[in-house]
């Protein structure tokens, strides 16, 4: 036992020490390239949105560097895996400003990006989250959001309802231990107040018992709703459909930016979304030149069909690139420097992206871009109005 | 009539639970670990069927024997490589710590095989759901299915354990090891057979549990193997009908406090009682009381 | 003095203590020079937090002998007192290091007494049962601070179980705990110093109770618990002492991390089951009962997942199986015995070697 402790000892300083050689190495480099980080999970419970967006950002990249660059400069490009764990998302920032970073794009999910964000505020770091939804992420000034806020959606979501009529009773499902769910969820139930339709029947659930969803639905049913509300995203929601129909269960269902995958989830039967309505700025099957090539390259690349947040990925990117043309920052202007050049420049540009046309941007980070209704006919997204 | 439609949901919740439950509480039983990679075994086993299934197009009921026979395979590995070399390490928590590793292992393993995103498990159940009261009471083929596999897998397991000379052995070796060993039983052989049948019981788990919730990942079964491990310990590790009743119990009481106090706090009212039932009965429901001796 | 230092155990203890104040040494020296990677000085804090986890669950699993899967719910009772105190002090008390002291003696104050109501039910089951009601209480304490809404405004503090309109709340009030989204907000005092010394001081407390009269009599019902119990020893009062002792060491600890991030939240990976095992895999790994080696494992299974971040998504793959092959190395009979076959051979070379040089 005594030899494994002395041995064990070794590893651990001579682990220490290298690790410090590979940090000092990585700081002396000088700042030629853009060096764009991402921080997302990759493995883990929520891995499927961390792979989407890293997937997204590195076809960008891709083009962008064939392309010849950001001005003539290249980009490098790292993502690292924050588990969903705000420690990790930190230690994932602290890796990559080792590597050298000099704009981040992350964290993908909301909790892990606030986190960080009082990370890059210390740095004057320029951030951009894809997927950050929650307003806590855009409290500093360098932070900016590709995404809607989620109170947006869920005031969005209730207008649309009541403008048009959809339902009279109207039920809502969503995950009380999502960020994302609960702040769409909480503006919607606000908005409801102000629209023509009761809310007649909340029903939460949380990430530890997803899968069984029969009580929630049952308690719809029972309360005669027309229309049901699903903050959610793709995977639960696909549960959602399957056991509703299982019960003879057939109200409309009308979702967020966050169902948009469903289709796109491997071997799902598409006869049971027929009718979803759902609002978002991005869908797979849009007819546009641009979200076609996206998706036939991202096809062809991972062998999956992007959901929204390799979308707002690859759009995270390109606003990027604008911010940065439009400022004229290079890289050798430190991190600081790019960060107050870029955040100026924000409010100045307009991007034409895949999860909208025209977006632009507001000092305090908030994105303003128009979503899409659609609804899903015959297994297709179908533009409604 | 929303009673017992929650009562139905909450007995075919449970019997997935249960036939979970009666891996983890075999190999309890005999190995005296806590095996929590059963639950990643799960995983595996609706893998395997919607692999040949659903990619390869195979008959499900082939493929489901396929799952179990790699299951049974995998199951026997993981004990001969992680487990069996600390069978007799100085503490327990050993091989319990390797358990933990095993899990993360085939977690991180299926990541990287099937990546991250969801799959839509097609159900293998072909039987039309049952309407009952002009419809307002519908039973799903899934459940139906559910039910009936829980009810025979436990009454076949009774049988093989009771009237074979392997279940005989099984009964003796978890009773003593070291006696069981000198009326010459394979002690090794004998772990190795309970985990070959967990490993095939978690399989079929797996393919019911997909079936049911038709949502396959990497991290299916971590959730269902926890509340499993939970029904076990309720109803008592190591006795098989402990784990029916633990299983049932725990689906319908999960459901119905979903139902009728907070769909939020169904999982803390699920860990209260069990709490309350071991404050109680330290062993479980059905669970042996032992006498320590001096 | 002489005679102190000349006992065995109290050699071994001021070694513990020289190792980890050299660490501190050697680190604040190289991040003076500026040798440290950002990486490596973002990880001291968690660092010195599973440290101080680590070694209050030994003092549960090794010292009293029982296993506890619900270590992370203590500290997750003194991440969300300790943050919230910190927040609502924030403009009552302005130097930030009474705030910051307050802050953790009260986490301390909150998990031990949460020790106390769970200890004295459940103590008296025995082994892996303990371990499943432990795990179960873990996973309650997550459960309900992920449904609490806590806000603060002019009329004094809200709660609420549904959502944070329900709070009914001034507008200028400000919401601290946001349910799932867990407590945003709170004063980043934590720093490695301070870390190093609780660590001490964890150390100190565990170390003491452990050569006291107390401690003894924690053992004896771990060596035997009828033999202790026939000799008068009170067994609830012992086994509560050191359970409780544990849960605020724990909480004294979650209280520190609190303070290192903006934002904390209570998912299963940071305060549910997962981490309870992660814990109890760095003091089964060092060692169960050998304080310094659940330090040297803290810092070893914290370091290597960071450092494997080269290789992406099979980062986690080669942890776990690094993980079997240290388990299969450290415990397994046969390997035990290969260790002592080796290590007699190489002391007989050694030997033989030197004999030869003479």
């Amino acid at each position: 036992m005594k030899t494994m402790k002395k041995v064990m000892s070794l590893v651990l300083v001579s682990v220490l020490t290298l690790s410090m050689m590979v940090g000092c190495g990585n700081t002396e480099t000088a700042a030629t390239t853009w060096k764009i980080g991402g921080i997302g999970p990759v493995t883990g419970d929520a891995s499927v949105y961390g792979q989407a967006v890293k997937n997204g950002m590195e076809l960008a990249i891709n083009e962008i560097n064939e392309a010849g660059g950001i001005s003539g400069v290249q980009i490098e490009y790292n993502f690292q895996d924050d588990e969903c764990d705000n420690e990790k998302s930190v230690n994932a920032y602290n890796a990559l400003k080792d590597w050298g970073m000099n704009i981040l794009v992350g964290s993908v999910t909301s909790g892990c990006c606030i986190a960080v964000t009082a990370e890059t505020a210390k740095d004057n770091m320029f951030q951009l989250t894809p997927s950050g939804s929650s307003v806590d992420c855009i409290i500093n000034d360098n932070v900016f959001q590709v995404c809607f806020t989620d109170p947006n959606q869920g005031i969005g979501a209730a207008q649309y309802i009541g403008a048009n009529g959809l339902a009279t009773k109207v039920a809502v499902i969503y995950n009380s231990s999502d960020v994302y769910s609960t702040g769409i969820y909480e503006k919607f139930n606000a908005e409801a107040a102000n629209q023509d339709f009761e809310i007649v029947s909340t029903s939460a659930f949380t990430n530890d018992s997803k899968s069984d969803f029969t009580v929630q639905l049952q308690q719809a049913k029972d309360a005669g709703a027309e229309l049901v509300f699903l903050p959610i995203y793709a995977q639960e929601a696909s549960l959602i459909l399957t056991q509703a129909a299982a019960m003879d269960f057939a109200p409309t269902f009308f979702g967020c930016d966050g169902l948009d995958g469903i289709l796109a989830i491997e071997n799902f039967d598409p006869s049971l979304a027929e009718g979803v309505i759902l609002l978002t700025p991005f869908v797979a099957d849009a007819e546009d030149e641009m979200t076609q090539n996206f998706v036939s390259k991202y096809v062809e690349s991972y062998g999956e069909t992007p959901n929204q947040f390799a979308a707002d990925a690859y759009d995270a990117v390109y606003t990027i690139k604008a911010a940065i043309e439009a400022s004229g920052a290079t890289p050798a202007d430190g991190i600081s420097g790019i960060c107050d050049k870029m955040t100026g420049a924000m409010t100045t540009i307009s991007v034409d992206g895949l999860t909208g046309t025209g977006m632009t941007w507001a000092a305090t980070g908030e994105v303003a871009k128009e979503p899409k209704a659609m609804v899903i006919v015959n297994g297709e997204y179908t533009n409604l109005q | 009539m929303s009673l017992i439609s929650y009562v139905i949901n909450g007995i075919s919740l449970g019997s997935v639970y249960a036939i979970i439950a009666l891996g983890y509480s075999m190999v309890y039983g005999i190995a005296k670990m806590l095996n929590f990679a059963h639950g990643d075994v799960i995983m595996v086993g609706g893998f395997v069927v919607y692999t040949m299934a659903s990619g390869l197009g195979i008959n499900p009921i082939l493929s489901i024997l396929c799952s179990m026979a790699f299951c049974t395979v995998l199951g026997m590995t993981i004990e001969r490589i992680a487990y069996r070399p600390l069978r007799n390490a100085a503490s327990s928590l050993a091989v319990l710590i390797t358990a933990i590793g095993v899990s993360y292992f085939l977690q991180n393993i299926a990541l990287i095989i099937y990546g991250s995103s969801p799959k839509a498990f097609t159900s293998v159940v072909t039987i039309p759901s049952l309407k009952l009261a002009d419809g307002a009471l519908t039973i799903s083929g899934e459940t139906i299915v559910t039910i009936v596999a829980c009810i025979i897998i436990m009454v076949v397991l009774m049988l093989f354990i009771n009237k074979t000379k392997a279940g005989q052995a099984m009964l003796a070796v978890s009773e003593d090891k070291g006696a069981a060993a000198l009326m010459g039983i394979n002690v090794n052989g004998t772990i190795a057979l309970t985990f070959a049948i967990g490993s095939a019981l978690a399989a079929i788990a797996g393919v019911l549990l997909c079936s049911a919730y038709p949502s396959l990942s990497p991290y299916t079964g971590a959730m269902p193997g926890i509340k499993a491990f939970v029904a076990a310990v309720f109803g008592g590790i190591g006795s098989i009908p402990g784990a029916l009743i633990g299983g049932i119990l725990l689906g319908l009481i999960e459901i119905l406090s979903k139902a009728y106090i907070s769909s939020q706090l169904s999982d803390a009212i699920v860990f209260a009682v069990l709490i309350v039932v071991l404050l109680v009965k330290p062993t479980g429901i059905l669970g042996k009381q032992i006498q320590e001796k001096v | 003095m002489k005679r102190l230092l000349q006992s065995k155990e109290t050699k071994k203890t001021l070694i513990t203590f020289g190792i980890v104040i050299i660490t501190y040494i050697i680190v604040e020296i190289l991040m003076l020079c500026g040798l440290l990677s950002n990486q490596l000085q973002g990880l001291l804090v968690p660092i010195c937090y599973y440290v101080m986890l680590a070694i209050s669950l030994n003092l549960t699993v090794g010292i009293l002998g029982e296993l506890s899967l619900g270590h992370a719910g203590f500290a997750c009772v003194g991440v969300f007192t300790g943050t919230v105190f910190s927040i609502c002090m924030q403009n009552v008390i302005a130097a930030s290091w009474i705030r910051f002291a307050l802050a953790i003696i009260l986490g301390a104050l909150f998990a031990g007494i949460v020790g106390i109501l769970i200890g004295l039910p459940v103590l008296r089951l025995k082994g892996d049962y303990l371990a499943i009601v432990t795990l179960a209480f873990c996973e309650i304490i997550k459960n309900v601070i992920n449904v609490i809404y806590l806000g603060k405004d002019s009329q004094g503090l809200h709660i609420s179980t549904t959502d944070t309109t329900a709070l009914g709340m001034e507008p200028e009030g400000v919401v601290i705990i946001k349910g799932a989204q867990g407590v945003t907000g709170m004063p980043q005092d934590a720093n490695f110093t301070i870390g190093i010394l609780l660590i001490l001081i964890t150390l100190f407390i565990v170390l003491n109770l452990v050569h006291s009269r107390d401690g003894r009599a924690i053992m004896a019902i771990r060596d035997n618990l009828i033999a202790a119990e026939s000799v008068g020893i009170n067994i609830t009062k012992y086994k509560l002492m050191a359970f409780s002792i544990s849960a605020a060491l724990a909480g004294a600890a979650g209280a520190y991390y609190g303070h290192n991030f903006n934002n904390i939240k209570a998912a299963t990976n940071n305060f549910g089951y997962n981490m309870s095992i992660m814990v109890l895999v760095f003091v089964v790994l060092g060692g169960i009962g050998n304080m310094r080696g659940s330090i040297i494992a803290a810092v070893l299974l914290t370091l290597l997942p960071e450092m494997l971040r080269g290789i992406s998504e099979y980062r986690l793959l080669i942890y776990s199986i690094v993980l079997i092959g240290m388990m299969l190395f450290n415990w397994s009979p046969k390997a035990q015995a290969w260790k002592e076959k080796m290590k007699v051979r190489i002391l007989g070379k050694l030997k033989k070697n030197q004999k030869e040089v003479q």
